[in-house]
């Protein structure tokens, strides 16, 4: 497809209309999706993690963390212009691909991405418009900047638009 | 940073753990299987999953997570038409297009079941390290969201995933699994240093992913 921009694992791009930002098979990875509607330009970022103060190093990529990942893409779309005030969001994934009782929250990590990334969200002040979050099945997601649409494509969960 | 040592005795461990599993495959299944010899990966995550056909495609995965002297990931992951075969080799009938059932699982879940326990004994004897694994979990999925909570455990430590992954092989019924050892960042030192390659440029220091 034509102006189909690939977002990776642990990566976040920011494009303009008529792109269309493509992240393919989250798990307990969430997607981002940053808006500006006037501008009709969008970001979205692929994060892999909660948080960046659980790092095993301090030089790591900041695409991994939600509190980081966020923080640089909306620097990215402060450089081409955009007014971090009027950006919305929309999020998908976090979800718990595997059942198996463990005595530690590691298997809750796509819960815990979800709410990093919603407290991330809300203490930069911007307004999650809507979601599709948790449950046990992967997600593709592809988030056009020409409407600021965001669908959402699974295996034997159907597909949604939000 | 790793040495070309350090990496063959890598590769060497991952040959033991799954020629043992592999032995006991082919009991399981009466017929003979092959692998090949273990790659050890070092990749950013977004290109894991494109070993067993991009992210997009529908796999049924196998997880157990490994606890004792060294803590890690296995991952086992069969395509779609693989894990067809397989489940129709086993129990003599084909799964409905809707996904497998509860039944279905079973057989799958235990056949990854057997498979990783022969890999972690045959680990565990060579290296002298205790080992065990978790039950396993099942799902069946797009192969990037399975990969992705194992990788994200990973993450913390790494900006790219470090693998061992051998590929079994019948070829009679196709059927094929990828088999991931994806062990913890400080358990790769652990592992190096139980067969006695600890010695290259590990310093004390955690790799730092730009290998």
């Amino acid at each position: 497809m034509v102006g189909t921009v690939r977002v990776g694992m642990a990566e976040y791009k920011v494009a303009k209309s008529p792109a269309i930002l493509v992240s393919l098979g989250l798990g307990s990875c969430v997607g981002v999706a940053l808006y500006e509607p006037t501008k009709k330009i969008g970001g979205l970022a692929h994060v892999m993690l909660p948080d960046s103060s659980l790092s095993g190093k301090k030089d790591f990529n900041p695409g991994k963390f939600a509190d980081t990942a966020i923080d640089m893409m909306i620097q990215d779309m402060v450089k081409i212009g955009v007014d971090p005030k009027r950006l919305t969001g929309k999020i998908a994934g976090g979800a718990q691909m595997f059942q198996i009782k463990s005595d530690s929250s590691i298997m809750q990590i796509g819960r815990r991405n979800v709410e990093a990334v919603k407290s991330k969200l809300a203490l930069l002040n911007i307004k999650i418009l809507s979601e599709d979050v948790e449950g046990n099945y992967g997600r593709t997601i592809e988030f056009n900047c020409e409407t600021g649409e965001l669908t959402i494509r699974t295996i034997g969960h159907g597909i949604k638009k939000i | 940073m790793f040495s070309d040592m350090e990496l063959d005795a890598l590769k060497e461990i991952g040959n033991i753990g799954a020629g043992n599993a592999a032995t006991a495959l082919s009991l399981l299944l009466s017929n003979k299987i092959n692998m090949n010899v273990p790659r050890v990966a070092i990749i950013s995550f977004d290109d894991v999953s494109n070993s067993v056909g991009g992210p997009e495609n529908l796999v049924a995965g196998i997880f157990m997570r490994i606890t004792g002297d060294i803590s890690g990931n296995i991952l086992i992951i069969i395509p779609k038409p693989n894990a067809y075969n397989l489940v129709n080799y086993l129990l003599k009938h084909q799964p409905g297009e809707a996904g497998f059932s509860a039944m279905e699982e079973s057989a799958l879940v235990e056949v990854g079941n057997i498979i990783a326990s022969s890999y972690i004994v045959a680990l565990s004897d060579f290296t002298k390290l205790s080992m065990k694994i978790s039950v396993p979990g099942f799902a069946y999925d797009m192969a990037g969201a399975i990969f992705s909570f194992p990788l994200s455990l990973y993450g913390y430590m790494g900006d790219t995933a470090f693998l061992i992954e051998t590929e079994f092989t019948e070829g009679i019924d196709d059927i094929n699994f990828h088999f991931f050892l994806i062990p913890d960042d400080e358990s790769l030192k652990v592992l190096l240093k139980a067969i006695g390659v600890s010695s290259f440029g590990w310093n004390g220091q955690s790799r730092n992913g730009g290998i």
